[in-house]
């Protein structure tokens, strides 16, 4: 087996693909380069990323897949799985095998891997546009910590932007280590100093502006008072809002 | 702001409103043009569930629990001896936009009790939405609940502002409404969803020429009514939330288990059970309706005038009408494939989108995630018959013993699936 380490981006996948073919690869896996490789299962070969590599399988896919289909192939990488790039590999054989946009094929496995996998971080997505919840600092700045399943951020950025384009807020994602801040005319990617970034967590905290904690009282007045007792379902309640979720979120603490 | 003030506002208004169960935010398309609050052009977001499992989109309070009616079935109702409370227009203003910003909510859907009048009531509501639209320049959602017997005018002015209106029926029946309601009327009840429809039509000719022509409704109207409050059999229910969408091109019709609130022996005793799973298999069929090309005779008619509680109504109308299978899942046309027990929309798009490349076998259709324990009995499939012939009632029997975990306790009132 060799397995190919590639820089955890996009365009270091793609050039994976390409050495892929170009060296005619058989028994062959795509790794992220953060993860421990069992030394003496195979050989390992660095990928250099190489935009012109990256884009000629790029061009190739989009002709086949048309552009949506392709880039919702690329966004499977951020479910961050272990081995979802032989997934992604698995597929993208199959479609330059048969020449034809297989996306829908929901009956064979490489291409149900992919939409299962797709509609999992769908769900995460939904779940992070849901369960935000930003708090009110004294300069101004909204600001909000999360943990996701999967690497969401890039996912979630634009409808942020949208909806609250005249306040400045920042997600951060603590599993990560890393945000997205709004400054009201640009979203950028944010990193919080290692060492800092509890005590970022707790700064922030501690220069809550001053109707933060009664507003976070009156939704949680809210969320008690709209609850109709006589039709509890925990059950549900909990299909809907599972554990690891609550640490965030306001109403439930 | 006197924060336990409005915190004590806060629950006695929101506890009133609860009964509402209209949670929707989707349907509208406004945007964030420019650099202002909001946006609510795509669907609706659940932004927390409450223990009933209910979600929870939308600030949902009254502006006031004071009523000068005395609906029975109502907790505001005006002889009920209840604490009271009013919010003045810019604290429900400043509460939206507070849990807007912290993206605790979509928005707001506000009603009220009706005090001094119709109008004054209405009036109030329409300028919450008024400045939270002028002033704020908020495109967050916006429900109204109008007041029934407000003027046109106001009516007209509240498709202005609100993504959303909804006139509630109440009762499905006029029978029903003459008892419970003895301030209301059917006739002057439905005369506002017309007011709205007209308003909503007027729109749509007029975008047709300016593009900008300023919104109206764009969300449409929904109604609500309450069900098992009086004794209405599933046809009435059906034959008159049937007749909404029809006549007034409604969005929605909601059904709110009747949640017993008053003993009164025109009303069932206080300790009557929700009538969840009724209200959930009123949603089945009416998801029936609008996502599976099901006719409603077909569901309840003079025949059947009451849905099978024990299983779902599309499982039940196979079961009545098993001469229509086995269906293929590989030569059936969309509409077929849609009737299948087990079969969600979801699935059924799979399907037909999946069998253009290769005809589909059992195993494929189980990786794909159909719900085969009941499909099974009613599909072919490459390679795959069901075993035997059944007839109606074992077959029924035979789901209802391998399936009982499914049919038992656990109910949504939203519950999608069949
Ligand atoms: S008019 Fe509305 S608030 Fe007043 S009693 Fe009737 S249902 Fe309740």
């Amino acid at each position: 087996m060799i397995y190919l380490i590639y820089d955890n981006t996009f365009e270091g996948f793609l050039t994976a693909v390409y050495d892929v073919y170009e060296l005619k690869l058989e028994k062959v896996a795509i790794r992220k380069s953060n993860l421990e490789i069992p030394q003496l299962f195979g050989e390992t070969i660095d990928v250099v990323t190489d935009k012109n590599k990256a884009k000629r399988v790029a061009d190739k896919l989009i002709l086949i897949l048309g552009k949506q289909s392709f880039q919702s192939l690329l966004k499977v990488l951020l479910s961050e799985l272990e081995t979802i790039e032989d997934s992604i590999l698995n597929f993208i054989r199959y479609t330059i095998k048969t020449n034809n946009n297989v996306f829908n094929d929901f009956g064979h496995p490489a291409v149900l891997k992919i939409q299962q996998t797709l509609k999992k971080l769908s769900r995460e997505r939904h779940r992070m546009n849901a369960f935000v919840r930003f708090k009110l600092a004294n300069d101004g700045l909204y600001y909000a910590f999360i943990e996701p399943d999967f690497d969401v951020l890039p996912l979630i950025s634009s409808h942020f932007k949208s909806r609250y384009a005249d306040q400045k807020w920042l997600i951060y994602d603590l599993k990560r280590n890393k945000g997205i801040f709004y400054d009201l005319n640009n979203v950028e990617v944010v990193k919080l100093e290692e060492n800092t970034k509890r005590g970022a967590r707790e700064g922030l905290d501690i220069n809550l502006n001053t109707s933060e904690i009664e507003f976070q009282k009156l939704w949680k007045c809210y969320f008690k008072s709209t609850n109709i007792a006589s039709r509890k379902n925990i059950k549900l309640h909990l299909q809907h809002i599972p554990k690891r979720y609550w640490k965030y979120l306001i109403e439930k603490n | 702001m006197n924060w336990d003030r409005i915190n004590e506002k806060l629950s006695i208004l929101a506890d009133a409103a609860k009964y509402d169960v209209s949670c929707s935010s989707s349907g509208s398309k406004r945007t964030n043009k420019g650099k202002n609050l909001g946006d609510s052009s795509g669907v609706g977001i659940c932004h927390s569930y409450t223990e009933d499992g209910r979600c929870v989109s939308l600030l949902k309070i009254l502006l006031t629990n004071y009523c000068i009616y005395d609906c029975l079935y109502c907790v505001s109702r005006k002889s009920n001896d209840i604490k009271r409370a009013a919010f003045k227009v810019d604290e429900v203003v400043d509460l939206t936009l507070n849990f807007y910003r912290r993206n605790y909510i979509e928005g707001l859907f506000l009603s009220s009790g009706i005090f001094k009048n119709p109008d004054f009531t209405m009036e109030r509501l329409v300028l919450v939405a008024k400045k939270l639209r002028l002033e704020h320049k908020y495109n967050g959602y916006i429900h109204l609940k109008t007041i029934p017997g407000a003027s046109d005018e106001l009516m007209y002015e509240a498709g202005l502002y609100a993504d959303r209106l909804s006139v509630n029926i109440e009762l499905p029946t006029k029978s029903g409404l003459k008892l419970l309601a003895p301030d209301k009327d059917h006739k002057t009840m439905l005369a506002p969803m017309e007011t709205i429809q007209k308003g909503i039509q007027i729109y749509k000719e007029e975008k047709k020429i300016i593009k900008s022509s300023p919104k109206f409704t764009p969300a449409g109207q929904s109604s609500q009514m309450i069900i098992g409050a009086t004794n209405e059999s599933d046809f009435d229910i059906v034959k008159t939330s049937t007749f909404l969408y029809k006549k007034y091109s409604l969005k929605r019709v909601y059904y709110s288990g009747y949640v017993p609130v008053l003993s009164d022996n025109k009303l069932p005793a206080l300790h009557t059970p929700v009538p969840m799973v009724r209200e959930n298999r009123l949603y089945q069929t009416d998801w029936l309706f609008r996502f599976y090309q099901f006719k409603p005779q077909e569901i309840v008619n003079h025949n059947y005038p009451n849905l099978d509680l024990e299983i779902d109504p599309k499982l039940s109308w196979a079961l009545r009408n098993l001469e229509q299978f086995p269906i293929d899942i590989n030569t059936a046309d969309y509409h077929m494939i849609l009737r299948i027990p087990g079969v969600g929309v979801r699935s059924a798009q799979k399907i037909v989108a999946a069998r253009k490349y290769a005809f589909l076998n059992y195993e494929q259709l189980k990786k794909m995630g159909i719900a085969l324990n009941r499909a099974k009995y009613f599909i072919i499939c490459k390679n795959y018959y069901p075993s035997q012939d059944f007839e109606q009632n074992r077959l029924r029997n035979e789901i209802l013993r391998f399936g009982k975990s499914k049919y038992s306790s656990h109910f949504s009132n939203q519950l999608s699936l069949f």
